[in-house]
C-alpha cells in the first residue's frame, strides 16, 4: 500500500464538456441501456456534439457485462478504445482517470461516460455483481448494508461516533434535495423522523441507506484546448487516482481507514491543491457512515473526528463544506451504481448551473467514488478555469 | 524448463481450498491453512499466500479462540428471529464473518472474547462463535 511519487497525471489536459442525468427516480418502460443513451445525447448535445464524434466509450450498466460493445452498437459508432473496468460504484471515476490518460495520448478525441439503470422499475431491487461467498453467505449478512453496519459499528466503538452523528448526514442530504428538482426525496426530514425510522442492520436505520431508483447519467470529456471552443465553462480534470483493498468487507484491514485516504492524496497531490482549498464536495454516500469515512479519509477532517464534523449543519445549505449538494445517494438518486452522480453534480456546481442549491462562487470540486463494500475508491478533482 | 523444476520447492499435498475446508469442518474440525515458511494463517483458504504467492501450505486444526471485532444485528420480520453479522478476529491471525451465538444479539459486544463451535445449518456445517465465560 506504500505511495511512490511517480505520479505523472496529465492534469487540466482534458476538460468535461457536457454533463446529464436521466429517468431520475423511475423510468418506467426503458432498459436501463435506453436511459443511459438518453443521457449521453443530451450531454453530447450540450457540446454541439453527436455520438457520431464519439470514439472513446467507457461505460458500465448493472445487468450488463458487455456494456462497451452494447453502448457502441446501440449508438452505431466504432470507438478506438472502450473500458468496461467494473469497481462497483466507483467505476466512473475510473473512467474519468483512463479517459484522461487515453485523451491526453491522443488514443481518442471524445470520450463519452455513460450509467443507466432501470433496477426500481425493472428488478425492483439492487443488481448487484459481487459474488456470492460460500464461506459467508450462510450466515446470510444483508449485502452491502450489513457491511457497512459493521463499519459504522466499529466507527462508533473506537471514536464514541453517535447514530445521531449518522442522522446529521441523513437530515444534510434532504435538505440539499429540497433544493433540487430533480432529486426522488424532497419532503422534510426531521432527527425524530430518523431515530425513529426502521431499523434495518444496526445502527441503521432505514434513513441510514440509499435510495433505490431508476436513473442515468452521462459526461463528454474532450482535451482542454478543444474544450474552449466547444462551451462556455469547461470543467477541467485536475487529478485522479483510484485505489483497492478488499472486495468483502470481512478482509478490509481496518473498518474505520477506507481506501480513500490512498485516493484522495494522491489526487489532491496531482491537482497540487489541498482539502482546505475545496469549495464543494460529493462523495458517494450509499449509507450516512459513508460521508463520514471519506470527509476523514480525504483530509476534510482528523480520523474519528467526522461524527462532530457533520453536526451543526456544516454540510448542509448555508453550512461552512457544501457536501452532497444534489442530495446524494441518500436523498436524490441512487440506480444501483451512484459514482457518476456525483461527476455530474460537481461539474454543474462548477458550470454554475446548478440552480437553487448553486454553491456560489465554486471554483474546486472532488467527486468521490466508492465500489462495493467500502472495497474501492476512487478521487477525482475538478475546477474552473481559474483553477487551471 | 528443467532448470526451473530443479529450483521449484518440494511439493505439498494438493490444496483443495473449499472442498477440503468443507471436508474438516463436516467432521467437526475447523481447520486453517497455514503457509509452511512464514507461518502465517491464512482465511478464506486459498491456493497461495496473499503478497508472497507461497503455495507451500499446510491445514492446521486451530482453536477458534478470537474476539469480537464489529458487529451488526439484522432485523428481520416476526416469526423470524434477528440474529447477529460479526466480524471475528481469530487468535491464529485472520478475520472472518460469522455469527455469535448463545447470547442475546443485542448483548453481543465489540471486543467480546469467543469461541469457535461447529453447528448444522440447512444440513450443512456450519462455524459460529459463542461468548467465553470467563
Amino acid at each position: 500500500m506504500e505511495q511512490d511519487g511517480m505520479d505523472k497525471f496529465p492534469r487540466a489536459t482534458t476538460a468535461i464538456v457536457g454533463s446529464a442525468t436521466y429517468g431520475m427516480g423511475q423510468a418506467p418502460g426503458l432498459g436501463s441501456m435506453d436511459i443511459a443513451v438518453h443521457a449521453s445525447v443530451q450531454a453530447l448535445a450540450q457540446a454541439g456534439l453527436t455520438p457520431r464524434d464519439v470514439d472513446g466509450v467507457f461505460v458500465a450498466l448493472p445487468d450488463d457485462f458487455l456494456s462497451g460493445l452494447s453502448l457502441s452498437e446501440y449508438l452505431g459508432i466504432t470507438p478506438r478504445i472502450s473500458d468496461n473496468n467494473r469497481t462497483g460504484g466507483s467505476s466512473f471515476q475510473t473512467y474519468v482517470l483512463m479517459a484522461a490518460l487515453a485523451l491526453a495520448s491522443g488514443q481518442c478525441n471524445v470520450a463519452l461516460i455513460a450509467y443507466g439503470s432501470n433496477q426500481r422499475s425493472g428488478a425492483g431491487k439492487l443488481v448487484s455483481g459481487m459474488k456470492a461467498s460460500p464461506y459467508e453467505a450462510p450466515y446470510k449478512p444483508m449485502r452491502p448494508i450489513s457491511a457497512y453496519a459493521l463499519a459504522a459499528a466499529r466507527h462508533m466503538h473506537e471514536f464514541g461516533t453517535r447514530k445521531e452523528q449518522l442522522g446529521a448526514v441523513a437530515l444534510a442530504a434532504r435538505q440539499w434535495a429540497q433544493l433540487n428538482p430533480d432529486a426522488v426525496m424532497r419532503d422534510p426530514l426531521t432527527m425524530d423522523d430518523y431515530l425513529g425510522a426502521r431499523m434495518i442492520s444496526d445502527p441503521f436505520g432505514v434513513r441510514d441507506c440509499c435510495l433505490l431508483t431508476d436513473g442515468g447519467a452521462a459526461i463528454v470529456m474532450v482535451r482542454a484546448d478543444r474544450a474552449k471552443d466547444l462551451v462556455r465553462k469547461p470543467v477541467y480534470v485536475l487529478g485522479a487516482a483510484e485505489s483497492t483493498d478488499h472486495l468483502a468487507i470481512s478482509s478490509m484491514p481496518d473498518l474505520t481507514t477506507t481506501a480513500a485516504a490512498l485516493s484522495g492524496p494522491r489526487a489532491f497531490a496531482q491537482a497540487g491543491v489541498k482539502p482546505s482549498d475545496i469549495d464543494v464536495v460529493q462523495v458517494y454516500d450509499a449509507f450516512t457512515i459513508n460521508t463520514i469515512l471519506f470527509l476523514e479519509d480525504l483530509g476534510f477532517c482528523k480520523k474519528g473526528e467526522g461524527g462532530a464534523f457533520v453536526e451543526g449543519g456544516r454540510i448542509a445549505p448555508g453550512g461552512s463544506l457544501p457536501v452532497n449538494t444534489n442530495g446524494g445517494g441518500l436523498s436524490c438518486v441512487h440506480p444501483g451504481m451512484y459514482g457518476l452522480f456525483t461527476l455530474v453534480e460537481a461539474t454543474r456546481q462548477l458550470s454554475g448551473t446548478a440552480g437553487e442549491r448553486q454553491v456560489a462562487g465554486a471554483r474546486l470540486a472532488v467527486a468521490h467514488g466508492n465500489g462495493g463494500e467500502l472495497s474501492h475508491q476512487a478521487t477525482v478533482i475538478l475546477g474552473t478555469e481559474e483553477t487551471v | 524448463m528443467q532448470a526451473h523444476n530443479s529450483t521449484a520447492p518440494a511439493a505439498s499435498p494438493a490444496i483443495h481450498p473449499e472442498q477440503q475446508y468443507q471436508a474438516f469442518l463436516a467432521q467437526g474440525k475447523f481447520m486453517l491453512l497455514r503457509a509452511r515458511a512464514s507461518g502465517r494463517y491464512i482465511f478464506y483458504p486459498r491456493v497461495a499466500e496473499p503478497l508472497t504467492g507461497d503455495t507451500d501450505l499446510e491445514w492446521v486444526a486451530a482453536s477458534g479462540r478470537g474476539q469480537v471485532y464489529s458487529v451488526t444485528v439484522v432485523r428481520t420480520r416476526p416469526p423470524e428471529q434477528d440474529y447477529t453479522v460479526a466480524l471475528i478476529d481469530l487468535q491464529a491471525g485472520p478475520r472472518m464473518l460469522s455469527r455469535a451465538e448463545g447470547i442475546a444479539p443485542a448483548d453481543v459486544r465489540i471486543g467480546m472474547q469467543v469461541q469457535a463451535k461447529v453447528v448444522q445449518q440447512d444440513e450443512q456445517p456450519l462455524l459460529v462463535f459463542e461468548p467465553v465465560t470467563a
